[in-house]
């Protein structure tokens, strides 16, 4: 029910000026346009308001907007959880951080239970728009609890949209569209990518860079949205097609270029609803497919793909899809790169599946 | 059908102002200072005569009730006891726990300076609330089973937890008890009845009544004692832990660290305008608030609590009223989220200057011995520290063999496990 939605068209190149721009930026820069566009968005969460985020994402909210619209909440994620739903249902549109994607398990029921389903079992009549945010996934010496990318369990979930960008160009557009979504959308943000795209831990080839210098770490100031279940196709190949999101589009890429092989490279962007047009397109030119997550394997969203994947394409596959993960293991402290899916296990994969005539 | 359904217009409810946006009513609650501001902490209402009684053990809730919104203390602002709540302790145990004190404080100093140094990932100092876990923890017995927080690291030095492990679980060397799965800090110590450190808030706090109603249940004497911070207290674990204890008269001690701040959350955010002992009265538990910085005080009233559980009449709520006087952890500024002095400017003093001018009054300890005491402890930090690096660092190893990344997710290792470690063993 925003006001303002329904003025803004869809554009997904967007004229006008832009800037370099970190994710953090880019995200900080999304909640901007849509807090000054629509006074029913606010944003809430544990230490979100004064301090501006633990990671910085809502900085400068609470000087322009105050202390109601940049909220501060107790530390009691089923509360906000709940309370972002009634005021959702009220009017209002919360845009909820997660301090970490590890701590959202205190509000599953909330999520689960009410949040998705609402719409549904009220036949229609309610609904609440909210949009979580909570940074994911591992690579930063964060041991078992701020680490995870627990993706796989909102897809599971009828009712949740899940959208995981991979860079500052697509944080900003995703999260506006994510935002003046009527539906709820859980909105992980990688968080080893916040501040520059991290192609591994590989010694060949491996390390992170700044987003400065890449041409994603362009953003436009102003206001454009990025369709929720649209792919992208970050390199085009013939030989077989990768599917990877967040910080593993950056690895997978590095990988590809290290191995030489002529790989397509889809960036899914958006796991719920899934662009399988695009999956499905790529896989039947080039018969094979590696699907790439850091999440553990089993029950995984990988498996999700690869399911999809073999219903829609079975007749054009000349390999096994292949998948590459974090282990069913506690994300460990002091094992993170071996836990951590290589640009070598990539290449393996890639291998494997290459081997089959 | 309309697409929207029930959900009413936005404009339907609040007042616009004349940029078309509402004035907000909600009341957001302030702290004690943000950056610039002279820190006030006079909403604490820390001066009253409410704690000037010690009731009996097993008191009902109701007549302790004015213990939950008063403080209990001993020390007075000069170092004298006194009081209803003096507790009768040996000088040898007072002596004892300044020395766990300044124990934790060299080891918190040395390890926050080897995380600037890159030498660990992380840490989280206790500076300025040591007396909570020291005198709660020497006021227990050994067989009493611990469910605290990150920030209770005083418990180990107490329990007589080996420094040199300590540091080798904070570096994930191959000598880490944890091999090498935690973040500095989630220590575990099964041995000495010291439980798991959890990263989600709060948890342990409803676990600790589980395991004291398991002592119940057994008919035993050894009761819990486990701890959160004040920000934690909103978790929904919280509720938990004080039904279930009231529900079944559990034996155990419900401590709640109130230290001002949970990262740059005031914690007027999770107290709601009243103290977090009062808390405890809507579920019939008595609830005790206490001068955290009085190492007597916390003792004596830790004490009562344990007698109270051992007797079999159940559960206390005590909120340990302290500051913390470092940043969150070795991630956060605090000069960014509130006073620069704010720590100066806190009433309640320092727990360890507080102890030893008691100490010095009472002519049993001296500036010199204080001195010499501290230098003693910092060396002996230092050996600690070489030992412990010489079981490996955390950039450079030794650690635990990386295949055991795979033991201990089940009792016995399941094939797909199996599976699992022998691609990651492929590879190396
Ligand atoms: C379930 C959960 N939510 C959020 C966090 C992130 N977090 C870690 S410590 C902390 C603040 C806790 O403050 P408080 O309870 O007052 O304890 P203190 O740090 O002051 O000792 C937060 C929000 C977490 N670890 N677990
Ligand atoms: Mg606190």
């Amino acid at each position: 029910m925003s006001r303002s939605a329904s003025k803004v068209p869809e554009t997904e190149q967007p004229d006008g000026e832009q800037a370099s721009m970190s994710m953090v930026q880019a995200i900080n820069s999304a909640l901007h346009c849509t807090m000054a566009a629509d006074p029913a968005v606010l944003v809430m969460g544990e230490d979100v308001g004064f301090f501006g985020g633990v990671f910085r994402c809502t900085e400068g909210l609470y000087e322009k907007y105050g202390a109601h619209r940049a909220l501060d909440t107790p530390i009691a994620e089923g509360g906000i959880v709940a309370a972002a739903i009634g005021m959702g249902v009220n009017g209002l549109r919360p845009v909820v951080e997660m301090q970490f994607a590890d701590y959202i398990y205190p509000a599953i029921d909330q999520i689960i239970s009410e949040l998705a389903r609402l719409r549904h079992r009220s036949g229609g009549e309610f609904f609440a728009p909210v949009t979580i945010r909570a940074p994911c996934g591992g690579g930063i010496r964060g041991g078992q609890t701020h680490s995870q990318s627990p993706e796989g369990i909102f897809t599971h979930v009828c009712g949740l949209k899940t959208v995981i960008p991979s860079n500052p160009y697509d944080a900003k557009g995703l999260l506006i569209s994510a935002i003046e979504d009527d539906d709820p959308v859980m909105f992980f943000e990688p968080k080893r990518i916040y501040n520059g795209p991290f192609h591994g831990h590989d010694n060949n080839g491996g390390g992170s860079g700044s987003w400065s210098d890449h041409p994603l770490g362009q953003v436009p100031i102003g206001h454009y949205r990025i369709p929720l279940g649209k792919a992208a196709t970050i390199r085009a190949g013939r030989q077989v097609t990768v599917l990877a999101y967040g910080t593993m589009v950056h690895v997978a890429a590095e990988a590809i270029r290290a191995s030489g092989i002529d790989a397509e490279l889809l960036d899914l962007r958006s796991l719920l609803p899934l662009d399988i047009e695009a999956v499905a397109a790529s896989v039947r030119k080039t018969g094979r497919c590696v699907v790439i997550h850091e999440a553990t394997r089993t029950s995984g969203y990988g498996a999700e793909l690869v399911a999809e994947v073999q219903e829609t394409c079975f007749w054009h596959l000349r390999a096994p899809i292949e998948r590459v993960t974090g282990w069913d293991t506690p994300y460990p402290h002091a094992f993170e790169w071996e836990y951590f899916p290589s640009q070598r296990r990539i290449v393996d994969a890639l291998q494997r599946t290459l081997a089959y005539h | 059908m309309p697409k929207t359904g029930g959900n009413k217009p936005v404009e339907a409810r609040g007042h616009a102002d004349a940029t078309g946006t509402w004035v907000s009513k909600l009341h957001v609650p302030t702290g004690s200072s943000r950056p610039g501001e002279k820190p006030d902490f006079r909403a604490l209402n820390l001066v009253s005569d409410d704690a000037m009684f010690r009731p009996a053990p097993d008191c009902e809730t109701r007549e302790a009730e004015p213990l939950a919104h008063g403080l209990v203390r001993v020390l007075d602002d000069e170092g004298t006891a006194g009081g209803p709540w003096l507790p009768e302790l040996s000088d040898e145990h007072l002596l004892q726990g300044l020395r766990h004190m300044v124990h934790v404080r060299a080891y918190d100093e040395r390890m926050f300076r080897m995380q600037r140094q890159g030498q660990l990932s992380f840490y989280i100092k206790s500076t300025g609330e040591e007396a909570v876990a020291v005198a709660q923890g020497m006021a227990l017995d050994s067989g009493d089973m611990l469910f605290p927080a990150y920030r209770q690291q005083g418990l180990l030095f107490v329990r007589g937890r080996d420094v040199v492990d300590m540091m080798c679980h904070c570096i994930s060397n191959a000598r880490d008890n944890c091999k090498g799965r935690q973040m500095p800090v989630f220590y575990t110590w099964k041995d000495g009845n010291f439980f798991s450190i959890s990263g989600n808030l709060a948890t342990q706090f409803s676990q600790a009544v589980g395991w004291a109603m398991a002592s119940a249940y057994k008919g035993e004497e050894h009761i819990a004692a486990t701890w959160v911070g004040d920000g934690s207290t909103a978790e929904a674990d919280v509720h938990n832990a004080m039904l279930f204890a009231a529900t079944y008269r559990a034996p155990v001690i419900l401590n709640i660290v109130n230290n001002q701040w949970a990262i740059s959350t005031p914690q007027s955010f999770a107290a709601g305008g009243t103290t977090f002992a009062a808390r405890a009265l809507g579920y019939n538990i008595p609830g005790i608030r206490v001068d955290g910085n009085d190492f007597l005080a916390v003792h004596a009233v830790t004490d009562w609590a344990a007698r109270r559980a051992r007797r079999g009449f159940g559960p206390t709520v005590i909120e340990l009223v302290t500051y913390r006087v470092a940043g969150h952890s070795t991630s956060d500024n605090p000069d960014a989220y509130r006073a620069h002095n704010e720590s100066e400017a806190w009433p309640l003093g320092d727990p360890v200057a507080r102890l030893k001018q008691h100490l010095i009054g009472r002519d049993l300890w001296s500036e010199p011995q204080q001195q010499a005491l501290e230098t003693e402890l910092k060396e002996a930090i230092s050996r600690d520290w070489k030992q412990a690096l010489s079981y490996g660092s955390l950039e450079d190893g030794p650690h635990w063999p990386v295949a055991t990344m795979f033991d201990d997710v089940f009792q016995h290792l399941p094939a797909h496990l199996l599976r699992q470690r022998q691609q990651l063993e492929e590879k190396e």
